[in-house]
């Protein structure tokens, strides 16, 4: 049997794709497989990762033009077959634009691009993408972003809330999202789009190891 | 075929709060220029495009609106067409 392999999207532009990589093969030894935005061959590939970095210039809005690539279109066969998706802050703006996820992700508040350790909550147990480390069910995790303030309007906020979707929240917002929001699933909960970034937080030497069991739960 | 000028506005939605907007408002006031109540910063784009006739023109001017030019989660659009 061909062992586990997680795909991870390469957009021009892209510039988190080799954290990701490392974070899954050095530290946690799962194999990995560069995917180039205009594959559309995802038959070997067992959960996929889109990686943050600025897929197209941020040209038009961020993520708006990763949207109309080959290996987006196949997503949302992948999606619909129960396989895992994680988007990781420009791959979450992707998931929004896509339609993956609802919602939007725009300019923080403070124009500032924001590059920091937040403290998060974890708010639902949906897809199992999170451990609850401590009592205080919070984790630590690195943001770095200018476009990171997730909007949505009131119904689609009710939605989230109603269906257990919220995945994370800032405990002091740092862009101005709606409801502190800084991570969100599907209603299925294969599908996880967040704005910090677990693969910047898998080892003690640089800060911490909180984002381990997210690239882990790819597995699930 | 005829040939068209487009121009298409985009604007963040009135809900969605535009910081940039808030930035540039703040500077226009230290240029000693009083009184803006609200300034919001949008997008023009400008597409030449062919087609018989207007109505197949707005058709696909709204095709590439509502799935590329704009998010309409948090963002409206108006267009004027100008046949050239």
């Amino acid at each position: 049997m061909a062992s586990f392999t997680v795909g991870i999207v390469v957009f021009p532009g892209s510039n988190c794709d080799r954290d990701v990589a490392w974070a899954l093969e050095a530290c946690l030894d799962i194999k990995t497989k560069f995917l180039w935005h205009e594959s559309n061959d995802l038959n070997d590939i067992d959960s996929i990762v889109l990686p943050g970095g600025f897929s197209y210039g941020d040209y038009l809005r961020c993520g708006a033009i990763a949207r109309f690539s080959p290996l987006i279109n196949a997503l949302h066969d992948f999606v619909k077959s129960g396989r895992r998706v994680l988007g990781i802050c420009n791959g979450f703006q992707i998931l929004t634009e896509s339609g993956f996820l609802p919602g939007a992700l725009v300019a923080n508040e403070n124009l500032n691009f924001i590059c920091k350790d937040v403290d998060l909550n974890v708010i639902t147990s949906k897809g199992r993408w999170f451990k609850k480390l401590d009592e205080k069910q919070t984790i630590k995790l690195p943001i770095a972003h200018g476009e990171g303030r997730y909007h949505c309007d009131q119904d689609t906020l009710k939605r989230l809330i109603d269906n257990d979707l919220i995945a994370l929240k800032y405990k002091t917002n740092p862009n101005g999202s709606t409801s502190d929001i800084a991570g969100i699933t599907n209603e299925k909960g294969n599908v996880l789009g967040l704005m910090p970034h677990p693969e910047r937080a898998c080892d003690e030497s640089i800060g911490g190891i909180d984002g381990l069991y997210t690239l882990k739960s790819l597995m699930t | 075929m005829d040939k068209f000028e487009v121009k298409v506005f985009i604007r963040l939605r009135p809900s969605v709060l535009d910081p940039a907007g808030e930035a540039i408002k703040s500077a226009s006031n230290k240029l000693g220029v009083q009184g803006i109540k609200s300034l919001r910063i949008g997008k023009m784009i400008e597409v030449k495009i062919e087609g018989n006739q207007e109505v197949d023109v707005q058709e696909k001017i709204d095709l590439l609106c509502d799935r590329l030019f704009a998010n309409t989660v948090i963002e409206d659009y108006e267009y004027t067409i100008k046949k050239l």
